[in-house]
């Protein structure tokens, strides 16, 4: 079944229409109301008049997560403050958050992207659906929320954690879909099998996941292990959050909500737009967002598209599933990390700037591990040993006040980090899902 | 009484410790006491040598984190009791605290002695020159 045929089947030339009459109306709209894109405009002697086709869209500069940063909290609305009836934020470069709202125009138009997805995915009004996605501040419980439940499916809103319960809450409302992060629905199998529960005798048909790397080999050992047809969705909480994009049943690819988001890949070093089917950086431009309208957002994310309609019917580009990352952060158990986070908090604990290196690990069946290496300098060294567990007791509480994740801090020698892992790599990740 | 004790830092896995004592064997430095204490994943060795300056540059060319801390030595006759009467009931009734401390036997003598890390070194070492008289040694 497709949630919007009329949109979701158009063709290339008609969606291409749609596409420039709604971008030239998003850059209107960003130029005329948010002094951030006024000012880039005008600093390259462009007016949103200028943009008359697809291809003009070069013309304009790119935006940035530090862009988020340097105009904190509200400085890239549209909108009066009254008009916003949603905030959400997710973690930043350093330590303030990346914060996002929403109209009420926004959130009708997020839970139609996200429709689209689950419905994609073989979802309908019979289903029960569980959302283990966290609730609150992060975009992915709230998201998939009322999208489910606009095409009538049963949600329960269990969020993220509390693993007994959400495997009792399968067994006894007979949970048909449930909806999480890669590493959590193995966690999830792990905890059930512990439980002599085998999940495969439940309800249980599709999984809904995101919102982290993962690989093909997760992807089908989340369907041995909990019986389920495993769907990858990508989103970010800076264009929208999930329902950017997302799998259809026939796993060929994320189809984009193309008339919503407006997608170009680009190769992360020179900036120029790469031809389909290459590989580089995902760029989107968002086409109704009031809000929050973003013109050329550098996601950071490395994947690639193919515009051929798709044996479902739809014809809405197919990205990859995204294979990397071009700048250093990390997406722990669903949380952005960066190192720089990281950095501020030794250094504010340790009062120098200690030698570090991030480990993510990722053990068979179990959750993303973070941890954290720190050198011990004759700065921070004291005789006594409790001294120095107060400061790795500190740096680990500090994290997590900063993340919302815990990790584990570990006092090793100078110059180990450099022996064991080559030199200056702040970041050794493990899990091998890319 | 006073004598400088070495502090080094060590991960806790196998070889650190036989690297460290390595490191002051191959320098010629003679190794009187050795304590550890150790948190999980890492650990404190502490060392009394009879040369203390040459063993910090030693393993700090080394590599390794170290560093020099005053501590207590006393020596006390190797019998029932004498720690208590002789040691710790003088520190206590001082209200001087004992971060950590350890022992070691002197060769061919029938005393024990005990290194001592205390809060407060002044008081710690006049109380212990009073309780112990002539019994207290020189580091």
């Amino acid at each position: 079944m497709i949630w919007n045929p009329e949109r979701e089947t158009m063709s290339r030339s008609e969606l291409e229409a749609l596409q420039l009459e709604l971008l030239r109306e998003q850059v209107a709209w960003a130029y005329e109301n948010v002094p951030f894109y006024r000012q880039a405009f005008r600093a390259r002697g462009l007016v949103p008049k200028d943009i008359r086709s697809l291809e003009d869209l070069q013309k304009i500069p790119f935006t940035r997560k530090s862009d988020f940063r340097d105009n904190y909290p509200f400085g890239l609305l549209a909108v009066p403050r009254r008009e916003v009836i949603r905030i959400h934020a997710s973690s930043g470069t350093t330590g303030k958050p990346t914060v996002v709202a929403y109209t009420r125009e926004d959130l009708e138009t997020w839970k139609e992207v996200c429709a689209r997805n689950l419905v994609a995915a073989g979802i309908t009004d019979e289903d029960t659906v569980q959302i283990a996605m966290g609730y609150g501040l992060f975009t992915g419980g709230l998201g998939w929320h009322y999208a489910a439940e606009h095409i009538g499916a049963a949600v329960v809103p269990t969020s993220s954690g509390h693993t007994k319960r959400q495997i009792m809450l399968i067994q006894d409302f007979e949970t048909t879909v449930f909806c999480c992060t890669p590493s959590y629905a193995i966690y999830l199998a792990e905890q059930a099998e512990e439980m002599g529960v085998d999940l495969r005798e439940t309800k249980l048909r599709i999984g809904i996941h995101g919102a982290e790397p993962w690989s093909e080999g997760m992807r089908k050992e989340i369907a041995r292990r909990l019986g389920v047809d495993p769907i990858d969705t990508y989103g970010l909480s800076e264009v929208m959050g999930p329902g950017v994009s997302g799998e259809c049943t026939y796993h060929s690819g994320l189809h984009i909500n193309e008339d919503h988001f407006l997608v170009e890949i680009i190769d992360p070093q020179t900036e120029e737009p790469l031809p389909y089917g290459e590989q580089g950086e995902l760029v989107i431009t968002t086409l109704t967002k009031k809000a929050l309208p973003l013109l050329r957002y550098r996601t950071g994310d490395i994947t690639r598209l193919d515009p051929a309609p798709c044996a479902c019917g739809r014809t809405m580009m197919r990205m990859e599933r995204v294979s990397g990352r071009t700048d250093d952060m990390l997406i722990v158990r669903g949380v952005n990390v960066f190192p720089s986070q990281i950095e501020t908090v030794l250094l504010q604990v340790e009062g120098v700037q200690p030698h570090y290196v991030i480990i993510v690990d990722r053990e068979r069946g179990a959750l993303d591990d973070l941890e954290i290496w720190v050198e011990v300098s004759e700065d921070i060294f004291s005789d006594d040993i409790g001294r120095l567990r107060d400061l790795q007791r500190q740096a680990e509480f500090e994290i997590r006040e900063m993340l919302g994740i815990s990790a584990r801090v570990k006092l090793v020698e100078p110059h180990s980090i450099e022996r064991s892992m080559g030199k200056s790599k702040r970041v050794i990740d493990r899990r091998d899902v890319y | 009484m006073r004598v400088k004790q070495l502090s080094a830092f060590l991960e806790n896995r196998p070889g650190r410790l036989l690297y460290l004592l390595n490191i002051l064997a191959e320098a010629g430095i003679n190794l009187i006491a050795h304590n550890i204490v150790d948190a999980s994943d890492f650990g404190i060795v502490h060392l009394l040598v009879d040369e203390p300056e040459k063993a910090l540059q030693v393993i700090r060319d080394a590599g390794l984190v170290c560093s020099l801390t005053e501590v207590l030595q006393v020596a006390i006759p190797d019998e029932p009791g004498a720690f208590v009467k002789r040691v710790l009931e003088p520190l206590a009734k001082a209200g001087v605290n004992i971060e950590y401390s350890y022992a070691y036997s002197a060769p061919s003598s029938k005393e024990a002695r005990i290194v001592l890390k205390v809060d407060d070194l002044e008081l710690g070492e006049r109380t212990l020159q009073g309780a112990l008289g002539g019994d207290a040694i020189e580091g």
